[in-house]
């Protein structure tokens, strides 16, 4: 009951939220990264009260990456924010909320941990998937989701056009027609990594599920282990998990250096074991190697390697027109 | 638009009393956000505008938005009618927990909506099985659109007519059947257009709540460009790409369509509700129809 | 006979519209809603109760109930003075005002939140002002309060215009020139008329008020234990892959939606022990000419 009071304060307080003596950080994040940082913020909390006897607290936000970009740019008081996707990152850079180098504020290209798009296949692999280019033969269903709209389907559509480029004789243009082949055998997009994930396991419509590999985790918690396996394609895209300062944020509510703080303790000891125990692949050699079992090897790229970066992606492939609308609309 | 009877016009208080705070109010909440949106899109050159609005995809989505809302307001319209009339005049046992369920489609978050409809109409869903044997798909498929709508919209048309129903006086239908009425005659020719405005507007709001409807349509629809793509769902698709300014354009063009549908529907409803008064002169139905002492007519 | 054969069905016709009524509801309503319950208790009864034991789901339910609770009443202010405006009197340009108060029906509820966003967001129109007066309206309740108010815009004056028109102007006339005073024909006359259109309303109103995601979800910014509300909170822990909690969360909706059940009840059951009270009291019914059917058509 108490809590119940104490909420009933806080939702009716939530017009006055704006700064007071104890410092507290808002985390405007992804919509899966719950796990990661529930666990997370105790560990920091820890520490900055060992380091400097202040206690911190620590608010969560999560929904689709480009929507909590948008509700940041829009005046959602974020002081750190940790994405999926640098797009949404760039966006707050263009902005003038984000420093503009802010992959150099931190190490790693400010991206703490990272995971790759693997296959997910029912039990026993029985359409002999392997690569991609099983994906894209006659007769193979592929889920995934919307590869405009949701960041998880825009890196499945990025790992099949750039594993396409890296064939032999591979250009823009058998990318394309590949990729083509690949989506003509989606017989749905889904709404988010989530809604492909049920279609595929629980509707059990498709062959192959393209996913982020930290998801094959969650998909074996939630249906078990038992009703599929996971494939490593002979080459992935590296999908990075950008964090940055929000500038503005900080600056006003004097917060800068608890939320740098903050963000630099993701590249800890802990914060890496951390990202690891959540199936994220740690920066860090030494704590990769210790959960080496569950991170087998696989070649990656990364989109600023094959494409230039985020924004050239994203201008060429999922802008109105790009390479998305031309599969769809130009036949 | 229709000439006052001005003279009974004057007699009842409160006329500029309700309109000025109706308009207040609508111009608070309504029209200087949804003027601010059009505002925006001034930012956009005619023809950049009408590229927006005119894209292929844009266009194909536009027929499947509003094809499966006319689709799913019209069952809804036919079912609530038959619900409507079932909840008010027959007994059976259960009946007070059926008519609370009615309610139940606007509670229960869109979202989950689309995904249990999607998982009950896939192939191997509760619902989905049974069609398939006949060839059927549903989920995923534009039909998968209709199901969805159907759903949100159910409430709609049954409780516009629940409280005009409730209110028929049984000395109308008594005086039909006295002249000599059959029962049908006595519905088509009494009951229905008495009952018509409150139909129509069932059917207008079921259809517009329809063409706006995104959350529940996007776990069904499959998505599929220029197949089972709603509008709604190609303006998300602008934000992510962080075209605001084109999410506005296509929300504004959807804007303009509804505003124009609507209005043809609302002028044909005071038209028939014009017209059914006039019908009968001097003592309107709607006199007869008014309720006296309420309890009565509920079973 | 012949009164019989008119004024109710025959048997046939009655069990055949019951049939078709529930199987319909069955088909498009109940089927769904087992199915809801049924992937909620799918780990069993203590898995359910656990999953609502959560205090961020605790916070969302409180936060749904708050803004359904400061919605209500606007709704109703507007919806009686518009139906009041529009019903009773005849004026230039009703169909347009009906039109406008049906638009918001027909604005994607992405497109209500976005709107907002435009006006009071820090790149909107007002965004400026608002910064540096530290007034927050997105991203914190008031702005939920709008979007809310905006998608629950046209229920009740919907319900009631068709209702108040059906019913015609002669009985508050009456009131009037027998004396009454316009807030006592109100109350007196015209409330007790409209009762059931305006719950049946105020019903629909406040389920979607409390089911509502698309335009709240814009506004809500998502932080947890503060602005989400339990649509948003179900959306969020299904995409963790907490299904049973989703769903869990979801039945607690459906459940507030069944409070409909028992206000009704209440309401009938009151309203039939007054109207049992005042007929002793009012003059005999008034006995006016049914429109004769023959003359209307062959």
């Amino acid at each position: 009951m108490n809590k119940l009071t104490s909420l009933l304060l806080a939702a009716g307080l939530a017009f006055a939220t704006s700064g007071h003596a104890q410092s507290n950080l808002l985390n405007v994040s992804y919509d899966v990264a719950r796990d990661v940082y529930k666990d997370f913020n105790p560990l920091f909390q820890k520490h900055w009260k060992e380091k400097t006897g202040e206690t911190v607290e620590l608010r969560q936000s999560h929904g689709g990456s480009s929507k909590q970009a948008r509700a940041v740019a829009d005046g959602l008081e974020a002081d750190v924010v940790t994405m999926n996707q640098a797009t949404d990152v760039d966006f707050l850079a263009e902005k003038g909320l984000v420093a503009t180098d802010y992959t150099k504020r931190f190490p790693d290209s400010a991206s703490p941990y990272t995971s790759t798009m693997v296959f997910i296949v029912r039990k026993g692999n029985p359409k002999a998937i392997k690569d991609w280019n099983d994906i894209a033969k006659p007769g193979v269903q592929l889920i995934i989701p919307h590869p405009k709209n949701t960041g998880n389907g825009r890196y499945s559509y990025l790992a099949a056009w750039g594993y396409a480029l890296k064939q032999p004789g591979g250009n823009d243009k058998t990318a394309q027609e590949f990729v083509g082949q690949l989506l003509k055998n989606a017989p749905l997009f889904g709404s988010g990594g989530r809604d492909a994930t049920t279609t595929f396991m629980q509707r059990k419509i498709g062959d192959v599920l393209v996913t982020f590999e930290s998801e094959a985790e969650l998909i074996a918690k939630e249906f078990g282990r038992g009703e599929f396996e996971v494939v490593y394609p002979s080459l992935s895209i590296l999908a990075e998990f950008p964090v940055a300062v929000v500038e503005k944020v900080v600056d006003k509510k004097g917060t800068r250096k608890v939320a740098q703080a903050y963000l630099e303790y993701l590249w800890s000891k802990e914060g890496q074991e951390n990202a690891a125990a959540n199936y994220l692949r740690p920066r860090n050699a030494e704590v990769l190697k210790k959960y080496a079992a569950q991170f087998p090897p696989i070649k990656t790229f990364t989109v600023d390697e094959v494409f230039g970066g985020w924004s050239k992606a994203s201008a060429a492939h999922f802008k109105d027109g790009g390479s998305f609308d031309q599969i769809y609309v130009q036949k | 638009m229709f000439p006052a009877p001005a003279k009974r016009d004057g007699v009842l208080p409160g006329f500029r009393l309700g309109l000025g705070y109706t308009l207040t109010y609508l111009t608070l909440l309504v029209l200087i956000p949804l003027g601010g949106m059009i505002l925006m899109t001034g930012k956009l050159s005619w023809s950049d505008f009408w590229g927006i609005a005119t894209a292929e995809r844009a266009l194909a989505s536009y027929r499947v938005t509003f094809g499966a809302s006319l689709a799913a307001a019209a069952v809804n319209a036919l079912f609530g009618l038959i619900v409507a009339w079932v909840l008010v005049r027959y007994p059976f046992p259960g009946k007070r927990f059926v008519d609370a369920l009615v309610d139940l489609p606007f509670a229960l978050p869109t979202a989950v909506a689309g995904i249990t409809l999607a998982t009950l109409y896939a192939e191997n869903g509760w619902i989905g099985q049974h069609l398939a044997k006949f060839g059927i798909k549903v989920a995923f498929t534009p039909l998968g659109i209709v199901v969805a709508l159907i759903f949100v919209t159910l409430p709609f048309v049954v409780r516009t007519l629940q409280p005009v129903i409730e209110d028929i006086e049984a000395e109308v239908e008594e005086a039909a059947a006295s002249l000599g009425a059959t029962r049908w005659q006595t519905f088509t020719r009494v009951l229905l257009p008495g009952i018509f405005p409150a139909w129509l507007t069932g059917f207008t709001l079921a259809f517009s709540r329809a063409i706006g409807e995104f959350g529940s349509v996007i776990f069904i629809a499959g998505n599929m460009p220029l197949i089972s793509e709603i509008t709604p769902l190609l303006i998300i698709s602008k934000l992510e790409q962080y075209d605001i300014l084109g999410a506005t354009a296509l929300a504004v063009v959807m804007l303009l369509i509804s505003f124009v549908m609507l209005l043809v529907i609302n002028l044909l409803q005071w038209w028939a509700a014009n017209r059914h008064s006039k019908s009968s002169e001097g003592d309107a139905p709607a006199e007869a129809l008014a309720p006296g002492a309420l309890a009565e007519a509920r079973p | 006979m012949n009164t019989r054969r008119a004024t109710a069905e025959p048997r046939w016709v009655r069990l055949l519209l019951t049939g078709v009524a529930l199987g319909f509801l069955f088909l498009f309503l109940v089927l769904p809603l087992i199915a809801v319950f049924w992937e909620a208790f799918a780990h069993g009864a203590q898995a359910y109760w656990e999953a609502l034991q959560d205090g961020e789901a605790h916070s969302a339910m409180l936060l749904t109930l708050t803004i359904a609770a400061v919605v209500l009443p606007f709704n109703i202010a507007f919806g009686v003075a518009a139906a009041w405006a529009i019903a009773k009197f005849e004026f230039r340009g009703k169909s347009l005002l009906t039109t406008l108060i049906d638009l918001p029906f027909a604005v994607s509820p992405v497109v209500a939140g976005l709107i907002f966003i435009i006006l009071f967001g820090a790149q909107g129109f007002f965004g400026q002002w608002l910064v540096a007066n530290d007034i927050k309206i997105i991203f914190a309740l008031p702005g939920m309060v709008l979007a809310t108010l905006f998608v629950t815009f046209p229920f009740v004056a919907r319900e009631l215009i068709p209702l108040m028109q059906a019913q015609g102007r002669d009985e508050e006339e009456a009131a009037v020139s027998l004396g009454a005073s316009g807030w006592q024909m109100f109350f007196r006359v015209t409330l007790p008329n409209i009762k059931w259109g305006l719950m049946y309303g105020l019903i629909l109103a406040n389920a979607r008020a409390m089911g509502e995601f698309g335009a709240v979800s814009v506004v809500s910014g998502h932080i947890r234990g503060e602005t989400n509300t339990l649509p948003l909170h179900v959306e969020i822990l299904y995409n963790e892959y907490n299904q049973i909690g989703a769903f869990a969360a979801a039945t607690v909706l459906a459940l507030l939606g069944l409070v409909t059940l028992v206000v009704k009840t209440i309401v009938e059951w009151r309203m039939r022990k007054e109207t049992e009270m005042l007929t002793a009291d009012l003059p005999p019914e008034k006995t006016e000419l049914p429109p004769s059917v023959a003359t209307e058509r062959p």
